[in-house]
Order: C-alpha cells, then structure tokens, then sequence
C-alpha cells in the first residue's frame, strides 16, 4: 500500500508545485507588463510572426470547416424544408465555437509550440542568461510581448476564419446546393446578432492569453539536454490544446448568461 | 593598498542539501588576468554565475568593486551588471540577429548613438576582434565555432566593461583557433590596460592559463585549494595541482 500512496503523493506535490509555478509566472506577466521600457516593435513582430505562422492554415481549415458544414446541415434541413436555415447555422456555430476553438487549436499547435522552442533553445545555449548579463530582463523581453501579441492576434484570426468560413458556407450553400440567395441573407440576418460574434471574440482573446502563456511557459521551464527543447516543445502544444477546449466550456457556460 | 575587482568571502552555495560551493573567500585584484582552473564539475561556472549575481548565495558576501551584490535590488543589480562583459563557452549569440545586430544589441539598448556612430561602433569592435566586413551580416549559424566566440568577444566589450568574464573560452575549439582565442583574450586585456580592465577566466586549459594569467585559482569540489600568482603557482606543491599540470 505504501508505494502506491507515496506515489499519488509525489504527483501531487508535483502538480501543486507546477500550479504555484504558473501563477507565480502569470503574476510576473501582469507586473512587468505595467513596467517600462515598453516594447512595441517586440509586440508587432510577434504579431507579425504569429501571423505569418497561422494565416495559410486558418484560410485553409476556416474555408472547408464552412462549406462541410453547409453541406452536412443542408442535407439533414432539406428534410424538413428549413434548408434556407443553413446559413446562420454556418453562421452561429462558427461565430460562437468553430472559428475560436479552431483558430485556438491551430495556433496552439503552430505558434504556442514555436514560442517554446524558441524560448526553450534561447535557455539551452545560454541566450537568456546573455540577455541578463546585459542587465535586461529575459521574462520583460522574451515573454511579455508574446503573450501581448498571442492575446491580440488569436480574436483577429477568429475573425478571419469566421469570414473565409462564411464564405465557405455561402459559396456552398447558394452556388452548390443552390438555396436562394436573398433567403439565404434574410435569414441570416434574422439570427445572427453581434453578441453571438462578441461570444466568440472574447473567447478567443481568453485563447490566445491562455496559449502564449503556456506557450512561453514551457519554454522558460525546459529541462537541459538534447531533448528538453523538443519536450517543452510538445507539452506546450498539448497543454495550449487541452487549456482551449477546458476553458472554451467554462468561458462558454459564462458568457451565454451574461451576453 | 591593493585595490581588488571582486571580493568574496566565506561564499557557499548549495543546491538542494549539496554544497557545491564550500566556504570559499578569494580576492580578484584589478586590472589583471585570473584563471580559475579546476576539473569539470568542480563548482567553476557555478562562482561565475555568483560573480554576476545570476546566483545568490546560501551564505557570504560577495563584493564587486567595492559593492556588496547581497544590498542590490533586483534592478539595481540589473543595472549594475552591465558593468560585466560575459564571453559563454558556445558564445550564446542571439540566433535571430546577425553579426552585427549581435553586436549592436546593448549599444542599441543602452546608449542613444545616432546611426553612423553605432554603426562606426560596432565596426570599430568587429574589426578588432579580426572580423571582416563581409561577415557583418551573416547570422551565427553561419559562422565557425572561432568566429562565434569573435563575435560574442566583441558583443562583450560593446558597453565597455569594467570586468571581463570567459566560460571556458576555448573549450571544444581546435589548437589555432585555441591560440587565436588565447591571444585575443590577452590582447584585450592589454590593450584595455590603462581603464583597469580585470579579466576572469574559467578554464581547464592549463597550458593557455599558465601562458596568459596574472594569478590563478585551483577550484576542487567547490574548494579553492590554491590561488598563487602564476610563477609560483607553477612550482605549486599540491598534488592534485601538479598531476593537473602533467596531464596538460
Ligand atoms: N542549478 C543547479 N541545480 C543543481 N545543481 C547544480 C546547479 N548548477 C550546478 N549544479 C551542480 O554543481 C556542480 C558544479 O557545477 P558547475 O559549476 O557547472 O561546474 P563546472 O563549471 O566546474 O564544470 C555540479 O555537480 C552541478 O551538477
Ligand atoms: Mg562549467
């Protein structure tokens, strides 16, 4: 009996120490951010490269997302005649749920992971103990303006595959499947409301805080040795992913009482 | 009176219950060359990083020209750091920045120079480490292990410090470009003479130290043993010293 229970022990020593690591790292986060120097030319790179990382992929997934969805809810309307409805589902479900998790998923896959193994090979060669040699702190420098950056980014994306999505839908919808198109737009302008957007932009902007944050995280905490980079690597990308679905549900039981 | 760059005085530091610093108390004299030599693990890199603040230590005091590094706020000793040029053992460049972005990095950060004289600057301290021009804009991973450690040399003395320090400098580098790095590292030292530079080298290169110090430090499991100017460290009596300077 003895092992089993020091091991559930040490596991959870181990995970309240890694939860006390995070706050302490997000706290650190809300109090440099506050502390000159402000580095904006540091932000907009990273927005550029975090763009520049997702933007091909979010066109692509946003795109297809919208026209299958079209196609599959045609198909089940068509039954009952509602097919002229097919729009604001499109609509709906990407301006609440698809473009932010979607969009949060890939970004989480394409730039959490690269902020780790960015940040992660700036610790194993000594990059960041260069930095703070010179007198500049590494956390102000490396992870403050990639979390800024993640954080406006990811609602900018979402929107993005929300449009392209729509377009998707559209082009399916009307072209394709041939629902008449001034019904098509009656209708969603029926259901969709700017609420079911702001849902999905304030989620996404939780998403992107949530994966930079990891994302940095993983990199700042990677073990020496060859194989710690490619490690703090995956876990970034596994932890942003599972963080995006867990607090897409949370966030999501919130905001549908109060928006 | 002596003056002395670094002072440090029953220092020790452990880590998790390990004493990897044990009770050491040297003084580092101005403007000369110290070696600490000592095996691999011997605790080396360790006083390095206390020299600098990056570590605190678990007990003693730890001064740098006159300040005591333990009464420095976290910013304070930021600051106070750039005091410091630090030469790494793989020179820890910046990957996403070339040559010279490397080198104008603290120029750009600490001082406001107009455009031509940072970039009179960084040209003036690529071209003494033996730089040419045609590598200014070539990114590290374009460039030798020798020219790397060029460039990290040169980054170092951008901000003009008061004390230089070098992690194993030519650890992994082969015999000419050991000698290159030897020889710039002394003419550093020299040329720098007249502002006091102090230079501190890690090293188990015994050959090189021996050649190029003023004094050096034997470091063993985190115990200075024996810390002589360098003639009389030569005909040191310690055993572990004299088998240290046979291997060599
Ligand atoms: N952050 C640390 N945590 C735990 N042990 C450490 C840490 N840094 C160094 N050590 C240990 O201290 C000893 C000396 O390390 P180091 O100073 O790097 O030696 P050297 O530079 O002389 O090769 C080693 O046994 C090393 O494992
Ligand atoms: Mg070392």
């Amino acid at each position: 009996m003895r092992v089993p229970v020091s091991i559930l022990g040490s596991q959870t020593i181990k995970t309240f120490s890694s939860i006390g690591r995070m706050s302490i790292f997000i706290w650190k986060f809300f109090y440099w951010i506050a502390k000159p120097p402000f580095r904006l030319k540091l932000v907009m790179e990273q927005l550029y490269f975090i763009g520049n990382k997702s933007v091909f992929i979010i066109l692509l997934s946003g795109g297809f997302t919208g026209m299958v969805l079209a196609y599959q809810t045609y198909f089940g309307f068509k039954l009952i005649n509602i097919d002229s409805l097919v729009g604001p589902v499109v609509a709906l479900s990407m301006a609440r749920e698809l473009a932010p998790v979607l969009a949060g998923l890939i970004v989480s896959g394409r730039a959490g992971g690269a902020m780790a193994a960015q940040i992660g090979t700036m610790k194993v060669t000594e990059q960041i103990d260069a930095l703070e040699v010179m007198g500049i702190n590494s956390f102000q420098y490396l992870a403050v303006p990639r979390i800024i950056a993640g954080t406006i980014a990811l609602p900018l994306l979402s929107i993005l595959f929300l449009l392209i999505g729509n377009i998707g839908g559209w082009i399916v919808g009307t072209k394709a499947l041939l629902i008449d198109e001034s019904l098509f737009f009656a209708k969603l302008s029926d259901f969709m409301f700017m609420a079911d957007i702001y849902q999905g932009l304030i989620k996404a902007t939780f998403f992107g805080f949530f994966i930079s944050l990891i994302g940095t995280y993983f990199g700042f905490n990677v073990s020496k040795g060859a194989e710690g980079v490619g490690r703090g690597t995956n876990l970034a990308v596994v932890w942003g992913m599972i963080v995006v679905l867990i607090s897409d549900y949370i966030l999501t039981s919130i905001l549908v009482k109060i928006l | 009176m002596k003056e002395f760059a670094v002072e440090i005085d029953n220092l020790v530091k452990e880590y998790s219950g390990v004493e990897v610093l044990k009770n050491i108390s040297m003084k580092i004299p101005k403007g000369k060359i110290t070696t600490i030599l000592g095996f691999s693990g011997a605790g080396k890199s360790t006083l390095l990083k206390h020299i600098l603040g990056i570590s605190k230590p678990s007990e003693g005091l730890i001064k740098v020209m006159g300040t005591d590094l333990g009464s420095l706020h976290s910013k304070e000793l930021r600051d106070f750091r750039r005091n410091f040029g630090m030469v790494f053992q793989y020179a820890a460049l910046f990957d996403s920045l070339s040559t010279f972005e490397n080198v104008a990095f603290p120029l750009r950060e600490f001082l406001s120079l107009g455009n031509n004289e940072l970039h009179d600057r960084v040209e003036n301290l690529l071209t003494a480490v033996g730089l040419e021009q045609d590598s200014f804009n070539l990114y590290p991973h374009e460039l030798s292990g020798g020219m790397r450690k060029r460039v990290g040399l040169a980054r170092a003395l951008a901000l003009r410090p008061k004390i230089m320090l070098y992690d194993e400098p030519t650890t992994g580098l082969d015999p000419i470009t050991t000698k290159t790095v030897n020889d710039l590292i002394f003419d550093t030292a020299n040329d720098q003479s007249e502002h006091e530079l102090t230079s501190i080298i890690i090293s188990h290169d015994v050959k090189a130290s021996l050649a190029i110090s003023d004094y050096i430090a034997f470091l063993e499991s985190g115990e200075v043993i024996e810390y002589l100017p360098v003639e009389e460290f030569k005909s040191s009596n310690n055993s572990m010293i004299k088998k240290f300077i046979e291997l060599s």
